[in-house]
């Protein structure tokens, strides 16, 4: 009895151990579902609407990559995380993505095993503070009482920027934008930091949004991209693909609209090879030869993303700046698809 | 014959077989022990044998080398010389003093709150009894977060904030001109000498030497009188009667620790109003605040509990005996029954303690920097070291925890019953 009871151990052990080595990509598929970090509510980026469904620019492109992945937009989990437990959430599988305006930084990429997927949003650190306060620059900050999420890189970059500027400051640590937002509304803190969108989507849900301002001073470089494991390249490149295909069907026209009647045809061989018309990009890729229909069908394209979620019609009202395409004098630029 | 009856007869000898192993009671219980033995190792092989093959497979190894890289974040409270350029070691050490600081500060204000609430409940006056029965109701039935997020959102919420303190048309004003309460947190008056006699430098701790030098003769002091004390005692003990104490008594007390601060030009710091904020003075902050009455107050609710049941477990033959021996209310409460009700009041204590210094860790939800927040907080995430993380961070919470309650069973082996 005792032998077989070790017999049973062992081999649970054993198939334990042995679930862990499996692919991203199987597991999602077996799951139905794709488990996405997101914030925990970020206005524009992602947060849950009147009816509980999540909405957003990091949100959406979780469906895009559900959508191409297993057939369903609205086959997504969305696992909300902050700023500390994002990374844990990512290394223990929790998610299979986090899509959680997350900088690319070295030290993420090399030491903190993870591999980014791209760059979705290019963006900066900037501080808002009230327009009463009569502040007009950064550099006008000395002995300020500055809110800031913790675990972030904006964390960093305040630390340093105060240091080079020879000027104090008094952190107060929040664990979410939420947070933040109270306790500068507050007034418990003179100035809210953080990245340049997410001022812009915090301001736009303040009573008030023209009386607070958003100082001039960028100061940092945040490329903003969806993230996975390191050590899974054919997951990789699902999420990084998938994410060019929205790039390449701004580029070339391709939207939500019309992204089926292009299917069925099209002059541009490009786009037929985006749609799964020719080739086999899809099966190279594991999906599929209609993965990038569905992943353009489920939000439409980049820019459609972008100005549905966070664009000039929507409360938060951002300029696409660095994020237009390449073609209109940003940095978005999609590699071929071929 | 004598022989025979000195030594017991052997018992007949009998062949060990295996199914004794189940069958024997005598080998019955070693069989079940070894085999759960088995089970709890086997238990442990696997979660280190789990944990080793992940790592492998996210390619990460084991090491503790991230404690002496240069840290790049900020703490507003620190006890110690701390910038961004130092290690994360050096920020966990800071974020541990933070833990402890607040530990003591709830221990005891919930020892206070504690003691006040458990005799009131049993006062004689219904409303004073009532009352506390609804604090205590309240506080220990609300999970303990809820109170701290109450606490944070009063300080931050509903006090002003500095820039209401200034000019003309202030809407606010310093309590004694000394003390001001902002949504920045409590600024209160700090102590300062005028003759500074430079720090002691014991490697991470640097305090100034004029406070220790106080310390040391309040000690002395306080040594000092008890040893005039233990003297009145034997005096009264040999003669019948004390002799008067009180004022040579006070001299020592007050006297030097007095001349030593004049000596050193003591004077109070007081907090104003310059730029953004307060400068000067102490700064107790709104998460320190929020944090230090959410636990002192939530953990003073079960112990009262703890304090009135320490009282009631002494009968009240007990008091009629002192009475009847001709000593008063304070002196029966003071000799008779307080030093046996600690004996059933000393270990529920120890658990409450251990409460608040773990509960310290909930820090995080109103940004106060404690051990988690730091170490267990910014450094994992900014490193990506979880598991050496969380172990450290278990380590050191345990290894305070033990310290209190080894340090409380001395207290509690000093009031117990000495049986003889």
């Amino acid at each position: 009895m005792k032998k077989s009871l070790f017999l049973v151990t062992v081999s649970a052990v054993a198939l334990l151990s042995g679930s862990a080595v499996a692919g991203t990509l199987d597991e999602v598929k077996a799951r139905g579902k794709l488990n996405c970090g997101v914030s925990s509510g970020t206005a524009g980026f992602s947060a849950p609407d009147a009816k509980g469904v999540w909405q957003g620019f990091d949100v959406a492109f979780c469906r895009a990559v559900a959508a191409a992945v297993l057939g369903d937009p609205m086959e997504v989990e969305f696992v909300p995380t902050t700023g500390q437990t994002r990374f844990t959430a990512l290394a223990s599988g929790e998610i299979d993505v986090l899509s959680r305006a997350t900088t690319w930084t070295f030290s993420r990429d090399t030491d903190l095993k993870l591999t980014f997927a791209g760059t979705n949003f290019y963006d900066g650190q900037a501080f808002m503070v009230k327009k009463e306060l009569g502040v007009s620059s950064a550099k006008d900050l000395n002995g300020a009482t500055v809110c800031i999420q913790s675990g972030t890189t904006t964390e960093l970059n305040l630390a340093e920027y105060f240091r080079i500027n020879k000027m104090s400051y008094e952190p107060v640590p929040v664990d979410s934008s939420a947070e933040g937002e109270r306790q500068y509304q507050a007034g418990a803190c003179d100035v809210y930091t953080s990245d340049g969108s997410n001022l812009a989507s915090v301001r736009a849900s303040f009573k008030n949004p023209p009386d607070h301002v958003i100082l001039p001073e960028i100061i940092s470089k945040e490329p903003l991209g969806p993230i996975v494991r390191q050590g899974d390249e054919q997951w990789a490149d699902i999420v990084h693909w998938t994410q060019n295909a929205l790039f390449a069907a701004e580029e070339l026209g391709v939207t939500k609209a019309n992204v089926d009647q292009l299917a069925d045809g099209s002059d541009n061989p490009e786009i037929s090879r985006l749609l799964g018309r020719e080739g086999d990009l899809g099966k190279m890729l594991g999906l599929d030869a209609d993965w990038a229909r569905r992943a353009i069908a489920a939000g439409g394209n980049y820019g459609e993303i972008f100005a549905g979620n966070l664009g000039d019609q929507t409360p938060i009202r951002l300029e696409r700046g660095l994020n237009a395409l390449w073609t209109k004098g940003g940095l978005m630029y999609a590699q071929p698809f071929r | 014959m004598a022989n025979a009856l000195t030594f017991p007869t052997r018992e007949p000898h009998q062949a060990f077989r295996l199914s004794m192993l189940l069958n024997d009671s005598r080998y019955r219980s070693y069989t079940i022990q070894i085999f759960v033995l088995m089970c709890l190792m086997l238990g442990i092989a696997w979660l280190v044998d789990n944990t080793v093959r992940n790592l492998a497979l996210l390619g990460k190894d084991f090491s503790f080398s991230f404690l002496w890289s240069t840290a790049g974040y900020d703490i507003n409270q620190r006890l110690i010389e701390y910038d961004t350029q130092m290690t994360h070691g050096r920020a966990a050490l800071v974020g541990l003093l933070n833990t402890v600081v607040l530990a003591v500060l709830s221990c005891v204000l919930a020892t206070i709150i504690g003691v006040m609430a458990g005799v009131l409940r049993l006062s004689g006056n219904p409303i004073v009894a009532r009352l506390t029965t609804v604090y205590v109701e309240v506080f220990r039935n609300i999970p303990l977060l809820l109170w701290i997020l109450v606490f944070g959102a009063i300080m931050s919420e509903a006090v002003p904030a500095p820039n209401a303190f200034k000019g003309a048309s202030a809407t606010a004003s310093m309590i004694f001109g000394a003390v001001a309460i902002t949504n920045r947190g409590v600024f209160i008056p700090e102590p300062l000498f005028a003759r500074d006699l430079g720090t002691l430098n014991l490697g991470i701790f640097q305090p100034s030497l004029n406070a220790v030098a106080v310390l040391v003769v309040v000690i002395t002091c306080i040594l000092v009188n008890r040893a005039l004390m233990r003297h009145a005692s034997r005096v009264q003990s040999q003669t019948g009667v004390r002799p008067v104490t009180w004022w040579t008594s006070a001299m020592i007390l007050a006297a030097p620790p007095l001349l030593l601060l004049w000596a050193f030009g003591f004077h109070l710091g007081y907090p104003e109003l310059r730029g953004f904020n307060f400068q000067g003075g102490l700064q107790l902050r709104n998460s320190l605040i929020a944090m230090w009455l959410g636990l002192s107050i939530y953990t003073g609710a079960f112990i009262a509990e703890n304090v009135r049941a320490g009282i009631l477990a002494i009968s009240k033959g007990q008091t009629e005996a002192a009475y009847a021996l001709g000593l008063r209310p304070g002196k029966t409460m003071r000799l008779v029954i307080l030093p046996q009700a600690l004996r059933v009041l000393v270990p529920p204590l120890i658990s409450q303690y251990l409460n608040i210094t773990k509960n310290t860790s909930l820090g995080l939800a109103v940004g106060y920097m404690d051990l988690r927040s730091t170490l267990g907080g910014i450094t994992i995430n900014q490193t990506g070291r979880e598991l050496e993380g969380m172990l450290l961070l278990m380590l050191v919470y345990l290894s305070l925890s033990l310290i209190i309650s080894g340090s409380m069973n001395v207290y509690n082996a000093r009031v117990g019953l000495k049986e003889r």
